[in-house]
């Protein structure tokens, strides 16, 4: 692995001295937001943006598409909805893939493995076979899911084969299994759709609202605990004195999620039916943003997230501080097919049943393309997971977008390549930019 | 073996090795190699490549066993089987690589595999404070942040890093590998500093390099290896530079006695 080398040289104390000052992100030492907005321009400038292509990305796609959609259709209420629920799998799948891409390692297979599991939990539901209550059969599906994760995570860390070839396979082997599975039904493709209240549930989570106050008042309290945890973390680091943004930004943060939040509840509370009503926001929203919650705090907050970066920056300085490689290793494995049968069970249920015909090859490819657009690199060690939810917002719009404009299955094919190859064109110059960069400071 | 030289007057080493054999397949890397580590004192270990430097470390450090012979630590008998018996005495390396992680930043690279919790989630605050606190007890002022990443940091601020990193756990044995090979002067002057400073906190301290300016900066004693025995050892008053090139080359010495360079500025600040 290239590693940033030491300096050769001896500089002259005045230049190390200037040149430790320059090597600093500036945004730990800003003391107001003016200083932190003038720090933030200045490392964009030198090559490091974050996630600002991305941000500039999504505004993009929303101005070209509401230009070119017919009767500009793009920004309507009914069409964002359904970018969302779109979004929402590539969301999903792509924070699943996350784990595995901060190793340095990758996970083709999700698509079709999630798929088995997603297939198990549809062919359990169904009435005119075993019948199993919806939530024993989401248990089953997940764990089926998590079985796989396991296997593929263990012939790539015991054995230490090729995590691109062993989910290579993966993909093939799991399509095959997923396909024998949905063969299992007696005539046609397992189905959501149906009056019983038990696949009602399953069909709901991509398709069922929540009534619209009841959505405002769920995005009220979840935006007041966000930002009481943001405040109220913020003040107790800056009251001892330890590394805390300014008091501005704390409250610039807590002010944008309270907007995003109105818009989404409120854009979702537009009544978006051409006959009768259809409003509030769709469960999918709400499970999508559990999901994150809960991957970002095992990332950001937890022991097995610490190594988990730390074995993505240098194998070596974790083995040697008495970590398990190969537990956290196959347990990000676990965790990204597990993840990834949340996201086909929504797919499944976006459908309305489960098809033979699901792309988990084209899946994979978005996801991974979600996350590596956002700022994630293919290297390993740098990624977050609200990469997942930018990223997949970006290919969501594309996906929809292609959509809106009649463009068929073949120019779907060539433009996942393309933005594929744009999101890793990205992560390599970025890195060998920041690689320069690094060298030419000291 | 070399000559016999007067040890120094501390009662008891803190780390003995007595009769230490080592050998890999055929290959006998380490021959009946006895050390004293003292505690309050710098040790520099010495010798020319594939002396068995690098050997004699790991196995003090856990990652060999050793073949035959013994280990005593502060005079009772121990075994070293793995890195973490030899963290439990309090025995700490820091290699050449300095095993840094880039992508994070200062505190979680020094509390790396020891992270601290509170109710099962890292407890940040609280290793902030500690992390900041060895520094500054360090001296280690010149980074910025302790927030910022290892990889924006500097040849000799990454050592000092790591180096704060293996003292932050009471150890009471240091054992730097190379520290200032890749650095430039102003940066070996920071790093040697440091080394003093730990050496003052009445840790024992060993030193492997080649440098022998580094060497006789900052060394209170001195051994050298040569083809995986150890020629000699003892106070580096004793030994000049033409002396320890002769142990590291030949394995024997025809000079003897107290240095004539100039280097016995240095040893009078002591």
């Amino acid at each position: 692995m290239a590693r940033a080398e030491a300096p050769e040289t001896a500089p002259d104390p005045t230049a190390a001295a200037e040149a430790a000052t320059l090597e600093v992100p500036p945004e730990l030492v800003a003391q107001s937001l003016g200083e932190w907005f003038r720090a933030w321009l200045t490392r964009i400038r030198s090559g490091d943006s974050g996630v600002l292509p991305v941000i500039l990305a999504l505004v993009i796609i929303t101005i070209v598409f509401q230009a070119i959609s017919p009767h500009n259709v793009f920004l309507s209420a009914g069409n964002l909805v359904n970018l969302f629920q779109q979004s929402a799998v590539f969301i999903v799948l792509a924070m699943g893939e996350l784990f595995v891409i901060l190793l340095g390692e990758i996970d083709l297979s999700i698509g079709y493995a999630g798929g088995v599991g997603a297939a198990v939990t549809v062919q359990l539901v169904q009435p005119a076979t075993t019948k199993w209550p919806w939530w024993a059969a989401v248990l089953a599906g997940l764990l089926v899911c998590v079985v796989i994760g396991a296997l593929q995570g263990t012939l790539v860390t015991r054995l230490r084969l090729s995590s691109l070839i062993v989910t290579l396979a993966g993909l093939l082997i799991w399509q095959g299994t997923m396909l024998i599975v949905l063969g299992l039904a007696f005539s046609g493709y397992p189905s959501l759709a149906g009056l019983d209240s038990n696949r009602q549930v399953l069909y709901n989570l991509m398709n069922g609202t929540i009534d619209p106050v009841i959505s405002w008042i769920g995005a009220a309290v979840v935006v007041l605990a966000i930002a009481a945890l943001l405040w109220f973390g913020d003040s107790r680091r800056r009251r001892s004195g330890l590394v805390a943004p300014p008091v501005s930004l704390t409250l610039l943060k807590i002010v944008l999620i309270a907007i995003v939040a109105t818009s989404v509840v409120a854009i979702c509370n537009i009544n978006r039916a051409a006959f009768g009503t259809q409003e509030g926001v769709p469960w999918v929203i709400p499970i999508v943003l559990a999901v994150f919650a809960v991957w970002m705090t095992i990332l950001q907050r937890t022991r097995f997230g610490r190594y988990v970066y730390a074995i993505g920056g240098n194998p070596e300085a974790a083995r040697r501080a008495g970590i398990n490689l190969a537990a956290i290793r196959t347990l990000c494995f676990i965790i990204c097919t597990f993840t990834a049968g949340i996201g086909l069970l929504l797919y499944a249920s976006y459908l309305g049943g489960m098809s033979g015909n699901i792309n988990g090859g084209q899946l994979v490819l978005y996801a991974i393309a979600s996350v590596v657009l956002a700022g994630t690199s293919l290297f390993g060690g740098r990624g977050k997971v609200i990469h997942g939810i930018l990223g997949g917002l970006v290919i969501g719009g594309i996906y929809n977008g292609m959509g809106l404009l009649g463009l068929d299955v073949r120019w779907q094919f060539i433009v996942t390549g393309l933005v594929l190859l744009v999101a890793i064109t990205i992560d390599s110059l970025s890195r060998r930019s920041a690689t320069s960069g690094s060298a030419a400071r000291v | 073996m070399g000559q016999v030289i007067k040890d120094s007057p501390a009662a008891e080493p803190r780390f003995k090795a007595r009769g230490v054999d080592k050998h890999f397949g055929p290959v006998q890397a380490l021959t009946q190699v006895d050390l004293d580590l003292y505690a309050g004192q710098v040790t520099a270990l010495c010798g020319d490549n594939g002396a068995g430097k690098s050997v004699l470390t790991k196995c003090i450090a856990g990652i060999y066993e050793i073949d035959h012979g013994q280990f005593f630590w502060e005079g009772n008998p121990v075994h070293v089987r793995s890195p973490r018996d030899a963290a439990r005495l309090g025995i700490e390396t820091v290699y050449q690589d300095l095993a840094l992680a880039d992508n994070l930043d200062i505190v979680q690279n020094m509390f790396l595999g020891r992270e601290r919790l509170r109710s099962g989630l890292l407890n940040e605050d609280d290793m902030e404070r500690a992390a900041t606190k060895t520094l500054a007890d360090l001296r280690v002022t010149t980074v910025r942040s302790i927030r910022q990443p290892v990889a924006s940091l500097s040849g000799g601020q990454r050592q000092s890093v790591a180096v704060a990193k293996a003292v932050m756990w009471n150890s009471k044995l240091v054992m730097l590998d190379e520290p200032t090979a890749a650095l430039g002067v102003v940066q070996t002057k920071m790093v040697l500093d440091l080394v003093r400073r730990l050496r003052d906190r009445g840790l024992a301290v060993m030193v492997i390099s080649h440098n022998l300016n580094d060497v006789f900066e900052v060394a209170d004693r001195i051994a050298v290896v040569h083809l995986g025995r150890l020629v000699t050892q003892g106070p580096a008053s004793d030994f000049d530079r033409q002396s320890v090139v002769d142990y590291m080359t030949t394995g024997a010495s025809s000079r003897s006695g107290p240095r004539t360079d100039a280097d016995g500025a240095t040893s009078g600040t002591r």
